[in-house]
């Protein structure tokens, strides 16, 4: 029973061997929604495709369920994930889009928690008075704006105004090799401020506003956080010991409070990348939720192969990111034994 | 001011011991209402518009001719003749302006109200419902090497796997693979909203399951599905509940998400629906220009989100036993401390709502 090293790394095997089944369970769900609740959909799928795609198809789905699965699985593990309509294979496209959603993902939780925390904390500061209640509307019109409205009012009103680009990554196609696929990342390598900072223009808008909408769970939480932790004792010694204001709510206080928000890290991840399929569609952002929101085709016919894998992919994110959140939790708090 | 408390707690007093009558607790929850409504102007608002929202809905739904000039697309009937003058901006005959087909914009919202109001209840009762009966299972029988503990274990599991999927995201696979429609986009919903009450529901059962009342109810010989039933469920449910209100308006922006990207109701059509009305114009007509088509469908979805979303997050606060006590003693910061003694935690939530209106009561008292 402890916290020692050696007890840290029992911890974190211990949960990634509890995410396995977590997993499993999600490639199987999957398959029941896509294969099993679906009745005859190969001519709607293969719409146009010659008659012999439109057999083959048949022929998989009369096999028993166990070798249907069977082939799923393996194929899944295997990146052998289907073409899509137009006959681009699917394996291939989500892994180059991959990173852009991350680095877009990345950033504006970083915004959430530059912004959002801080918000919580003026919350919990003026809890009941008027800076609380702007805080709580600010956070709700967040909550409650369709992250297409918020996406669109940001593109054609906000955008002009600050002067941001609204499409694509780079105002021209960059000069050096995309290393990594993050836009700012790859200018950064390549030391190319001029591209960096154009890079970051583009960045910003799309994530400030995927930003904004999620902010509520974060800025929430670290304000019923520090509600918690104020009326402590160790705050109003620390008050009492004559500490500016901003150092006993922000060093004192907040540093507690972070522990219980970091939760907020799981919670808002299944909500940031939702929200990124349609951020990304109206930005022109190259990530795997502009891919998403093609599959459907828009009347043409759906994109079958690309949506398990979306599906699948949006869904091992959001379980990663809760094991994170999850271990992160373990490692602040002294309170959890890692044994 | 300084009257109150004494009168309140003269009247508590009284009422003390007696088997209350059900018409003073009505009051009492009547009267906890206002409290809230009075500590935080916000609140008030929240409970206003979703009053509004609720009473237009119904209106809509037993007399549209009311308040519903134009009728939807293809249901003319006791209606007014469709407007003839097309693409028409705001005006006094058409609030919200007409579109390129020679819809009454105002009255597509409107009657699109009680389809999204519906929909949000309904998908969030059902999560609450369903969710919530497995959280109480979860939570009540959770002894590890019993047949319960198992079932709990395999509840929890099956949450996470749950958990997992974004509600968006599974709704384009299901429509990928079912084909579109609304029910496709409702299905995908309630697949991924339940966990969420589960987590919450057993959390709860619980904190309450080792209250020393539910030992006592045990150790009386009480039967457990009545001691579930009786003491801990009632207890469980004013938490619940109030995340229930929150929930409403999450689900309408995510509803009319899944429609806007082309998996819902399609528009024009039999009934509107706000989601589906702003894809549709947003693909086929410049917005900058035709400003109120998309305009007032996503006023109509934010203020019925937000109504929603003000009124949860308020009771969230109020009800909130530790947010409570901090907001009471957080505020003492920066006034001198009243010296007031700290209240015992109550186990029963009807005699900690009590004391919460007895402490307020204080408070008054001693800020007068």
């Amino acid at each position: 029973m402890g916290r020692s090293l050696e007890d840290l790394v029992i911890f974190i095997l211990k949960r990634f061997l509890q995410l396995l089944p977590v997993l499993l369970g999600v490639i199987v769900l999957t398959f029941l929604v896509t294969h099993v609740a679906a009745i005859d959909p190969c001519p709607r799928w293969y719409q146009k495709a010659s008659l012999a795609v439109i057999n083959h198809c048949k022929a998989q789905f009369a096999l028993p369920l166990w070798t249907q699965f069977w082939n799923y699985f393996t194929q899944l593990l295997s990146g052998n994930w289907g073409t899509s309509p137009l006959g681009v294979p699917v394996y291939p496209v989500i892994s180059s889009a991959f990173p852009a959603t991350l680095e877009l993902v990345l950033t504006s939780m970083l915004l959430m928690i530059f912004i959002g925390i801080p918000l919580g904390v003026i919350a919990a500061q003026f809890a009941g008075r008027w800076g609380d209640h702007l805080v709580r509307v600010l956070y709700l019109s967040g909550w409650s704006i369709p992250t297409y409205v918020g996406a669109i009012i940001a593109a054609v009103f906000l955008a002009p105004f600050l002067g941001l680009p609204t499409s694509g990554e780079y105002s021209a196609p960059p000069p050096f090799p995309q290393v990594t696929h993050m836009s700012v990342v790859d200018a950064v390598i390549a030391l190319n401020f001029p591209y960096t900072i154009d890079a970051f223009s583009h960045l910003i808008l799309p994530a400030g506003v995927l930003a904004f909408i999620e902010m509520g769970n974060a800025t929430r939480m670290t304000r019923s956080a520090m509600l918690e932790v104020l009326p402590l004792e160790y705050v109003k010694s620390a008050r009492m010991k004559g500490l500016s204001n901003f150092v006993v709510l922000y060093k004192h206080a907040l540093r507690n409070a972070l522990i219980t928000a970091t939760t907020v890290l799981g919670v808002t991840a299944g909500g940031l990348l939702a929200g990124t399929v349609v951020i990304e569609e109206v930005f022109g952002w190259p990530g795997i939720g502009a891919y998403a929101f093609s599959v459907l085709g828009g009347g043409g016919r759906p994109d079958f192969d690309g949506a398990i894998a979306v599906v699948v992919v949006f869904a091992i994110g959001v379980v990663i990111a809760n094991l994170i959140a999850d271990i992160l939790y373990g490692v602040l708090d002294p309170r959890v034994e890692w044994r | 001011m300084a009257a109150t408390p004494l009168k309140v707690r003269l009247h508590r007093r009284g009422s003390g011991g007696t088997p209350k009558p059900v018409g003073r607790s009505v009051w009492r929850s009547v009267r906890g209402l206002y409290r809230v409504m009075r500590a935080n102007p916000l609140t008030f608002i929240g409970f206003v518009l979703v009053a509004i929202c609720l009473v237009l809905a119904l209106i809509v739904i037993v007399d549209p001719v009311l308040i519903v000039p134009y009728g939807a697309s293809q249901n003319t009937g006791v209606y007014k003749e469709p407007p003839t003058i097309l693409n028409w901006p705001p005006s006094i005959q058409h609030p919200f302006g007409t579109d390129q087909g020679g819809l009454d914009i105002y009255s597509e919202v409107m009657l699109a109200l009680p389809l999204d109001l519906g929909i949000g209840i309904g998908i969030a009762a059902f999560a609450l419902v369903a969710g919530g009966a497995l959280g109480l299972i979860a939570g009540f029988w959770d002894q590890p090497r019993t047949l319960g503990g198992a079932l709990s274990l395999v509840i929890m599991r099956t949450t996470d796997v749950f958990l997992a999927f974004p509600s968006l995201v599974l709704a384009l696979a299901i429509v990928a693979s079912i084909g579109r429609g609304v029910w496709a986009a409702i299905l995908a919903i309630m697949i991924t909203w339940w966990p969420y009450y589960v987590r919450l529901v057993r959390g709860e059962t619980l904190a309450v399951k080792h209250l020393p009342y539910v030992t006592a109810a045990k150790a009386a010989g009480v039967r457990e599905t009545r001691i579930l039933t009786r003491h801990v469920l009632r207890n469980v449910l004013e938490p619940v509940v109030v995340y229930f209100t929150l929930d409403i308006g999450t689900v309408l922006v995510t509803f009319s998400t899944i429609s806007f990207v082309g998996a819902g109701i399609p528009f024009p059509g039999k009934v509107p629906e706000w989601g589906s009305m702003m894809s549709f114009y947003q693909q086929n007509y410049v917005l900058s220009t035709y400003w109120w088509y998309i305009t007032f469908p996503a006023i109509a979805i934010f203020m019925s989100a937000l109504a929603f979303s003000l009124l949860g997050d308020g009771l969230r606060d109020v009800l909130d036993p530790r947010t409570r006590r901090a907001l009471a003693e957080s505020s003492s910061f920066h006034e001198p401390p009243p010296e007031v003694p700290q209240p015992a935690a109550a186990p029963d939530a009807a005699e900690s709502e009590e004391e919460a209106i007895e402490e307020e009561a204080r408070e008054e008292g001693a800020a007068a």
